[in-house]
């Protein structure tokens, strides 16, 4: 079956390019702003959102023919939130660090509006495989996304990556940046540049295909 | 119940500090949705504003019940799945209540009450509220004025992008980057309030 795997692809890649929930669609900046102070805060909130968003794109999925039409939402957001419970639990278990570190936000990825979003245009119309894949790309873009925005961030406003040293010991780093102003100007201008290249692919595309 | 000064001054200053130095938007990132979203004009903005300053505040208050229930049955791990309930539930009344008492009022907010609901300020107060063990009293105050927060830090952004509309910006940069960087100049502004409370 070539077409539905070329397809399930395209889904895939969807999440991560075209529809970035981040930088195309805008969605969930708080946790985005938030956690971003540095890239592995990113990198942990993207995976556990990534997590709650394939579960609950299957089970939303697999519970479509049976949810009523009037009631979808409320129950959108209880299988939401049974799988934000079990990452959370999940967190203070085995990353405690990580847990101290992301705080509140993790609880919130219940209303983060990604997930509602996906339940409520993919999951609630399309079968389970595809549902799934489109939770993992649509995560994968918003981790990568917030790993990008959170690399900036560590890299200007403390001369490290990872927590390792990258940038020479007399380098000043600038606090801003990790602190509260630096997310809401770093997420600014990336989504401004993101916006400019979008632009021009599509400029190129156009006009390629008016010279053929 | 008696209060005296010193009670008077720790609860004046503790709103104080809500709005302005842990404002909710700036400091606590929380409610950025509709504060990106909702901020095209003053009106709706203000509007956006008041109907969460109505149910943070009422969110608060019951909550706190939610939680002392929660916990004397030891289903502390419930919270979240609760608290979100309650709002829901919250919204959707306050939602009727507004179409029946108040028409007006409903017309102008209409569209943003169902929007509430997902607002993680809202979600976000109650659970803060809870973490930071606050008794009833600074639970609601923590939720009315983390909202008036929440409001004047929406309706001077609406302000900002109402100026914007007319001025002369790069394509790529119109919409969300230019707010974006916005909030941060105006994040900047607020962390001048810092020191005002230790």
């Amino acid at each position: 079956m070539p077409k539905k795997e070329q397809s399930l692809k395209g889904v895939f890649v969807n999440g991560i390019l075209n529809e970035n929930p981040t930088f195309r669609l805008v969605l969930g900046t708080c946790p985005t702003i938030a956690v971003t102070t540095a890239a592995i805060n990113g990198v942990g909130m993207g995976l556990a959102a990534t997590f709650v968003l394939i579960g609950s794109n299957v089970v939303i999925s697999l519970l479509r023919k049976f949810i009523p039409d009037k009631v979808r939402i409320p129950c959108f957001i209880v299988v939401i939130c049974t799988f934000v419970t079990m990452i959370q639990m999940l967190m203070q278990a085995f990353l405690p660090s990580l847990y101290e570190s992301l705080g509140i936000f993790i609880p919130l990825i219940v209303v983060n509006c990604i997930i509602l979003a996906r339940a409520e245009a993919f999951a609630s119309k399309n079968g389970v495989i595809a549902s799934a894949v489109d939770g993992a790309g649509m995560g994968l873009g918003f981790t990568l996304a917030l790993t990008l925005l959170g690399a900036i961030r560590e890299l200007v406003g403390n001369g490290t990556l990872f927590d390792m040293q990258i940038l020479p010991a007399g380098y000043q780093p600038m606090l801003l940046f990790v602190l509260a102003p630096g997310g809401f100007i770093v997420f600014g201008l990336v989504l401004g540049i993101v916006n400019a290249i979008t632009d021009k692919i599509a400029r190129n595309r156009a006009s390629k295909e008016a010279m053929l | 119940m008696k209060i005296n000064a010193f009670e008077i001054g720790s609860l004046l200053l503790f709103m104080v500090n809500c709005v302005l130095c842990n404002n909710f938007i700036f400091s606590r990132f929380l409610g950025c949705c509709p504060f990106l979203g909702v901020s095209s004009k003053v009106e709706t903005a203000a509007g956006m504003g008041l109907a969460v300053t109505f149910v943070m505040g009422l969110a608060s208050f019951i909550t706190y019940f939610v939680n002392m229930l929660l916990s004397a049955l030891g289903l502390v791990y419930m919270q979240t799945i609760a608290f979100i309930l309650v709002i829901a539930a919250l919204v959707q009344f306050v939602e009727m209540f507004m179409k029946k008492g108040m028409p007006a009022l409903y017309n102008s907010l209409g569209i943003y009450l169902p929007l509430i609901t997902t607002n993680c300020a809202v979600l976000g107060v109650t659970l803060l509220n809870v973490r930071g063990d606050y008794n009833l009293l600074y639970s609601v105050l923590n939720g009315v004025f983390g909202a008036l927060g929440f409001l004047l830090a929406i309706v001077l952004m609406a302000g900002v992008r109402e100026r914007l509309e007319s001025s002369d910006i790069p394509k790529c940069f119109k919409g969300f980057p230019s707010s974006l960087v916005i909030a941060g100049l105006m994040a900047i502004a607020f962390m001048g309030f810092q020191g005002l409370v230790k």
